[in-house]
């Protein structure tokens, strides 16, 4: 076991470099650059200013070089301009020569600076990823159990009409992609002059004037049901149908095993077999299924911090990327990639340790 | 003119619908509610005969199915009604009523299907199961509104581009400002926040999305089976280096592939025009393979069969990546491709690129599940004979192990375009790829959300067709995977 996790720890660190160079170079392509210094400088910059705007910040070296210098492995730029002033990747003017760092990249601990936020990256990521961490919470929260429930019940009879029923309902589910379903919820549940909430307000059932708020702006300082609910069903529903499903495939095959058909057999009550003997090994699949949905989410994190406007880490990468604010960038499809590998892992893991007929050598 | 209410003259009808859908819903409810509790359900029907008792469930069941036919036929009533008295019977009838070629063709492919169902295989199965009836027909509905819409410009009630003047935002059923007496009176599902109608677009967006969505499947498929199927049976060095390049791959966020792939600037450095080169040459290779493995042994019919095929597909490829007589076009250099007389056909560089990104993020997962098959067919005893019998290893893999794959092939095909139906839709809501005008269903919702809580026709109307075509493909799957499991 230990050894597998080793080799998995190793892939994942070969795959989160490779990813990462490959994000680097498609930032650092000229055209991209090019733009970066057009937003940075003026948008009427000649092309020997772009130039030199870029040849100063160091952004015209060799990739691999540019790459090595923001691992940290490579020493990092230095500029001397002809007025005297001398700059470089690890320090600003005026600074002593006695206290410039050599070396700043990830291995130092230094993520970079963001030219969209004007701000370091380290804690820019950390903040946003907070904020989204508080939705994928409430999601999960919502999410797993639901899934997990409406699995159950549609796997717990095979071809009746709860069957039947909920399974069309989480295929209608996986058919709905995020920005369908918001567009849909917001119209409905959250406008004060279509759907629900102007009948609601006129009966007298709601105090305010929509049943539910269609910007979670508000929901970054202080999240409450009012606010919050919309994204976090939107993204829910999404990844909800796929794992019910899965659970319901894997219910169906344990509710035809050989041990059910022996409880049956000695009266237990149908309660008993599906809550002590069906769930616990119907359960094993729809687990590594639900870490495998997580990365997916990251995907509806994005579409939903965008029509919500919630601000958290998705919002982070639409702003990243459409500003090529590179090194922000990369620290986001860091975080991403991380969190889809160790998913990964765990998922494995976690199928290894619950399913004691599989062993790893 | 008068704006148009939903049902017009048929309003009488909507407390019945109504009605009728409450029924249906409550009696299936019911019938939930009683299986679930315990029932003493065996009664003697005299002799040693036992029957069940169907109980309080049963006529529940009846009542829930008499009350989901009545909203049927209900409905059917708004459709036929519409194609005869037209606008009189509100924007339901008027839609339908414009729709009528729609109806014409379904009804056509319905009625053939269904008489020789029998002699279609798979295809014919499919109209043995309700489920997959449904998917086929909301499928079906999409694809005949693209191409009479798209290519034959019917159905559609204005220009989809033009802005009409004092039509801004206006709610769905207003009729026309200043008509002239050639133009249809009214935007049948209002206008969006450019005094476009809403109607045309959608109908116009449905053949960007039938277009482009199944291709880009069938090239991810395309490339996914020529590299799955060698990683598969050879397995060893090679299924590990192209099983890491999927997971990485597969490990970026789709999004930021988009972000990072589908921006005009890459589009300058040619990145997608090199990309297109490598990923639309894969069906070349797959159709090289299979007819040459297949006809190897026969030079005199393989050398004319190869020499043809391979001209049509090639010709096709090289129009399909030069644009404007280039492969690659960048502002330093530009690679010649074929000249603009032998150019069959022209795809701009932003649908190029959209194009490129939705394959580059499909292939790899069709490679897996190709690989998966793989691995698992080749143990069969089928496989063990035609290497007995001296089998080349491209012959047993295109013609003894795809051909035993394809059920799980076809129904991921199915999920896999509404899938890429998603993803299009994805792009178009950030923005990426086709220009800002473009009436494809994703722009769309994302040009009407900004006053979605104002006016939510403009973006509903596309969620919803989105919606129905990616069930529908969802539900035809479900079908699909049903009846290939039955036999």
């Amino acid at each position: 076991m230990g050894v597998f996790i080793l080799r998995r720890l190793g892939v994942i660190l070969l795959t989160a470099f490779c990813l990462t160079f490959i994000v680097f170079w498609l930032t650092n392509l000229y055209p991209n650059l090019e733009k970066l210094a057009k937003t940075q400088g003026n948008f009427r910059m000649s092309d020997e200013a772009v130039a030199s705007y870029l040849g100063n910040r160091g952004y015209l070296e060799p990739t691999p070089v540019k790459f090595g210098q923001w691992l940290g492995v490579v020493p990092g730029w230095v500029t001397e301009t002809q007025d005297g002033k001398v700059f470089g990747r690890c320090f600003q003017d005026g600074t002593p020569v006695a206290e410039r760092p050599k070396f700043c990249g990830i291995l130092q601990g230094d993520w970079g600076y963001s030219t969209v936020f004007k701000e370091d990256v380290g804690p820019t990521v950390i903040k946003r990823l907070g904020l989204t961490g508080k939705l994928m919470f409430f999601v999960l929260l919502l999410m797993v159990p639901s899934a997990l429930i409406v699995g159950v019940l549609a796997g717990m009879r095979e071809g009746t009409r709860l069957d039947r029923s909920l399974s069309t309902f989480s295929i209608a589910t996986t058919a709905t992609p995020e920005y369908v379903s918001g567009v849909i919820f917001i119209a409905v549940l959250a406008s004060s002059k279509f759907g629900l909430s102007p009948l609601l307000a006129e009966w007298g059932w709601i105090d305010s004037k929509t049943l539910f708020l269609g910007s979670a702006t508000s929901a970054m300082k202080d999240a409450t049901f009012w606010n919050f609910f919309l994204p976090v069903l939107t993204i829910s529903l999404y990844g909800m149908g796929y794992i019910a499903r899965m659970t319901r495939a894997s219910m169906t095959e344990v509710m035809t095993a050989q041990y059910i058909r022996t409880a049956r057999l000695k009266g237990v009550k149908f309660s008993n077999i599906v809550l002590k003997h069906a769930l616990r090994n119907a359960l094993i699949a729809p687990f590594t299924v639900i870490m495998l949905q997580i990365p997916w989410l990251l995907n509806g994190v994005v579409i939903v911090e965008t029509l919500f406007n919630y601000k958290g880490f998705g919002w982070l990468l639409v702003q990243a990327a459409s500003n090529n604010d590179i090194e922000l960038l990369l620290a986001v499809s860091v975080v991403s990639v991380v969190v889809v590998l160790a998913t990964q892992l765990i998922s494995d893991i976690g199928y290894v340790l619950l399913n004691p007929r599989i062993r790893i050598t | 003119m008068e704006a148009l209410t939903w049902t017009g003259a048929l309003t009488w009808l909507n407390p019945i619908l109504g009605l009728s859908a409450a029924i249906m819903v409550a009696a299936y409810t019911a019938q939930i509610v009683v299986s679930v509790m315990p029932r003493a359900g065996l009664r003697s029907a005299g002799g040693d005969v036992a029957s069940v008792d169907r109980g309080p469930g049963g006529v529940f069941a009846k009542t829930g199915s008499y009350a989901f036919r009545a909203s049927i036929v209900l409905i059917l009533i708004y459709v036929l009604a519409g194609i005869f008295v037209g606008p009189t019977a509100g924007i339901v009838g008027a839609i339908s009523r414009q729709l009528l070629p729609v109806w014409l063709a379904l009804v056509v492919t319905f009625a053939v299907s269904v008489v020789f169902k029998r002699k279609l295989g798979l295809y014919g199965k499919l109209f043995d199961s309700t489920v997959g009836m449904i998917g086929f027909a909301l499928v079906m509905f999409w694809v005949f509104t693209g191409i009479f819409g798209g290519v034959f410009d019917l159905l559609v009630t204005h220009d989809s581009l033009s802005q009409v003047s004092g039509m801004k935002n206006k709610l769905p059923g207003t009729p026309l400002a200043r008509a002239d007496a050639t133009d249809y009176p009214w935007f049948l599902l209002g206008g969006d926040n450019l005094a476009r109608d809403v109607f045309s677009r959608l109908i116009k967006g449905s053949w960007v999305v039938i277009q482009i969505a199944p291709m880009a499947t069938i090239f991810a498929f395309m490339v996914g089976i020529t590299l799955g199927l060698p990683a598969g049976y050879y397995g060893g060095k090679l299924d590990v280096f192209l099983s890491f390049l999927a997971n990485l791959i597969l490990a970026f966020p789709v999004i930021l592939i988009f972000y990072l792939l589908v921006t005009p600037e890459i589009v300058l450095t040619g990145l997608p025009s090199y990309m297109a080169i490598v990923l639309f040459i894969f069906p070349l290779v797959f159709v090289a393979v299979l007819l040459d493995s297949r006809y190897y042994t026969q030079p005199s019919v393989r050398t004319p069969v190869l020499i043809a095929v391979l001209g049509l597909f090639g010709w096709l490829y090289l129009s399909m990546i030069s644009n404007d007589g280039a492969l690659v076009k960048t502002s330093t250099y530009d690679i010649p491709g074929l000249p603009a007389f032998l150019d069959l056909f022209d795809i701009g560089p932003g649908l190029l690129v959209v194009f490129v990104a939705v394959v580059f993020v499909n292939a790899p997962t069709v490679f897996r599940i190709v690989r998966g098959l793989a691995l698992d067919i080749k143990t069969r005893d089928y496989v063990a004979a035609a290497q007995t019998r001296g089998e080349g290893p491209w012959y047993i893999m295109l013609w003894e192990i795809l051909p035993n794959a394809r059920g799980p092939l076809i129904v991921d095909f199915c999920l896999r375009i509404g899938y890429t139906t998603i993803l299009l839709g994805t792009l178009g809501f950030f923005g990426l790829g086709l220009e800002s005008e473009s009436p494809d269903w994703g722009t769309t919702i994302n040009a009407g959300r900004r006053l979605l809580s104002l006016y939510p026709h403009a973006a509903i109307v596309p969620a919803l067709a989105l919606l129905s075509l990616v069930l529908g493909l969802n539900l035809l799957a479900d079908g699909l995977r049903e009846e290939s499991l039955r036999d």
